[in-house]
């Protein structure tokens, strides 16, 4: 049956596939509650087996409910990031491309200067700026991850503004904003959506190293990144579930966006929408 | 990543064939030169804002760099004894007077003294760049070799078992966590097996200058290893898309048509045009290497600038932190610089585009 379907119907499928996957995520961290926060100290240390399948810790907690949660956080704190991200990357991107040199010139250095730090530095640099926890985590992620972004934007706004229809219609008397409108919006809302889509698994990814690394959520909250840092501490022990099965869970939430975008922008790209 | 090709202006390659190859070179030379010249003057412009602007960064945290330097000892503190702390370091001033003060330091070459370390900045960002620097050469190296290697092979045989083998691992390593791999693979072999030291760049309790060489090898092959399992992932794919072009080019065909089997033209004829943009991305991808080092070094305890970046951080350690960022920022410029010149010096095509303009 699956060899009867064309590349779109396949595309819709995946893409159908991976919204459900985050359904799941939620509904189950949802169903589960606060039960991952409940300690049973007569089931500590429990490998993986049909009861548990993450296993249990060192504080008999399900591994597979804190796993669930911590997924929650860790896309909930990587969408947020994202779309401020993005929504930065479109505002910088269309005034550098509008409004004149100077303004230009600013938001190229703002690029180039975001741009010439390694990314975990600068992540590091503002999480320390914002004084860490979960809203310093959010900060340094919006605040990392639009340049590319900015530049994709700059350079599709400026590519119109030289095209012939765009040039047509202000020799017309169209005013700016109806050119704005109905010309340079249809071309843009894709990128920006596309862009969106592809910035999540980077900043899931971020997010989760910088609270590895200490920077982010108190450890009372199981975000991904936090799960792994205090299973390093029971690594020598042999507990190897409590690093393995998160970052496995981890691992497919981010791959699942990465399909979920590719797939999206096969859809929505002009130039491979038709195959 | 840019490329800027400067237009410069180029002594024109004379008609005498014994001369031929001379103007060439020299205007290799030239272009090289002035393209550095222009390339230290950005670095210059780049180097100044974003020192001002990290500090700027800086000083707005909340986090109180003498709170977090004394830990839990604060409370054996008395405000007299905080007071002296703050003066020596200089937080008893506005932020505009340090900044002041910090930039013309900063002119001079004297990065401030280090709090956690209690050592000059420079000093600390050398000792422990010397340890990172062969953690990051050796998974360099080993991802740029192995990335370009299994590239081509994908590549070169499209679409059969053995591409969607390697695009399915290039994908996921480029969605995996580097932390993570390193605590697979920690759990793996230190652990489990037993085969590699479970910590640190030395064993523990030597001193690090009695420490052998094999010793240290034996301390660096999981965090470098881990460290190249997720850069080949981009130098992969790229090299594969580039490696897919040269096989549907005009030549791969006719060679095709003449009997080459599909690994001769990939390593014979494809091997050559593909190698250039993936030595150029392996230089451009330092910044990455970086990251990924520091995450490396966290997972293996491994002394390095990485670990060092964790601690300023953590630590509220700002001269320190302000260094390792500047210098980060000088070592991704020098490879995106070392990335464009290459390409201008090695690219015969690049060479005779820039002499066609100048003409």
């Amino acid at each position: 049956m699956l060899d009867r379907l064309d590349r779109r119907s396949t595309t819709i499928f995946t893409i159908a596939g991976c919204i459900f996957l985050f359904g799941v995520v939620l509904t189950g961290a949802w169903l589960y509650g606060e039960h991952g926060e409940v300690t049973h100290l007569n089931s500590r240390k429990l490998a993986p087996s049909l009861s548990h399948p993450f296993g249990t810790d060192w504080l008999g907690r399900d591994m597979l409910a804190r796993t669930l949660k911590g997924l929650r956080i860790s896309l909930f704190v990587g969408l947020s990031a994202a779309s401020c991200s993005a929504i930065i990357a479109l505002i910088l991107g269309l005034a550098a491309a509008t409004m004149g040199k100077t303004i230009d010139a600013v938001v190229t250095l703002l690029v180039d200067m975001a741009m010439a730090t390694p990314h975990l530095v600068l992540l590091i640099l503002i999480a320390f700026a914002c004084g860490g926890g979960a809203k310093g985590v959010i900060i340094a992620v919006a605040a990392s991850h639009w340049p590319s972004l900015t530049r994709v934007i700059r350079a599709e706004v400026l590519q119109l503004q030289s095209a012939e229809y765009i040039k047509l219609s202000q020799q017309m008397g169209k005013s700016r904003l109806y050119i704005a409108k109905k010309h340079m919006l249809p071309h843009v809302v894709p990128q920006f959506l596309i862009g969106l889509l592809l910035l999540f698994p980077h900043a899931i990814l971020h997010a989760a190293a910088l609270t590895f690394l200490g920077f982010g959520m108190s450890p009372h909250t199981p975000a991904v990144g936090v799960l792994l840092a205090e299973s390093m501490r029971y690594l020598s022990m042999g507990l190897w579930w409590l690093a393995v099965t998160p970052g496995i869970a981890l691992v497919i939430a981010v791959k699942a966006f990465d399909i979920l975008g590719s797939n999206v922008r096969a859809l929505l790209d002009p130039r491979t929408c038709q195959e | 990543m840019d490329l800027d090709l400067p237009v410069t202006t180029f002594t024109r390659a004379t008609g005498n064939p014994r001369r031929f190859r001379s103007p060439l070179l020299n205007s290799a030379l030239v272009s090289a030169l002035f393209f550095l010249g222009r390339k230290s003057a950005r670095l210059s412009v780049l180097i100044a804002s974003v020192a001002t602007l990290s500090f700027v960064l800086v000083s707005f945290s909340p986090v109180d760099p003498i709170d977090a330097y004394l830990g839990p000892s604060i409370l054996k503190i008395s405000p007299e004894q905080r007071a002296v702390i703050a003066q020596r370091w200089g937080m008893d001033q506005p932020p505009i007077d340090r900044f002041v003060r910090w930039a013309a330091n900063l002119l001079e070459g004297d990065f401030g003294v280090s709090t956690i370390f209690n050592e000059p900045v420079l000093s600390v960002i050398g000792k422990r760049f010397a340890t990172s620097f062969w953690l990051m050469l050796a998974a360099w190296c080993l991802s740029g070799v192995l990335g370009f290697l299994l590239g081509v092979c994908a590549g070169a045989y499209e679409s059969s078992a053995l591409d969607k083998c390697i695009s399915l691992y290039a994908y996921t390593m480029a969605s995996t966590p580097t932390f993570w791999v390193g605590m697979v693979l920690l759990t793996v072999f230190s652990v489990q097996l037993g085969w590699t030291p479970v910590c640190c760049a030395w064993p523990i309790g030597v001193d690090p200058q009695q420490a052998g060489v094999l010793q240290r090898i034996h301390h660096l092959i999981l965090p470098a290893v881990t460290l190249s399992l997720i850069g080949v992932a981009q130098i992969t794919l790229h090299t594969r898309e580039k490696t897919l072009d040269a096989m549907h080019s005009e030549y791969a065909i006719f060679a095709r048509a003449q009997g080459e089997s599909r690994f001769g033209i990939a390593f014979h004829r494809a091997l050559r045009n593909v190698a250039l943009p993936a030595i150029t991305l392996q230089f451009a991808s330092l910044g990455e290497l970086f990251g990924g080092a520091v995450l490396a070094e966290q997972v293996f305890a491994y002394p390095g600038l990485g670990r060092a970046t964790v601690e300023a951080g953590y630590r509220g350690d700002i001269p320190l932190l302000l260094g390792i960022v500047l210098f980060s920022t000088v070592f991704v410029f020098v490879g995106n610089t070392t990335a464009d010149l290459l390409y201008m010096l090695v690219d015969p095509r690049m060479r005779e585009k820039t002499e066609r303009e100048s003409r």
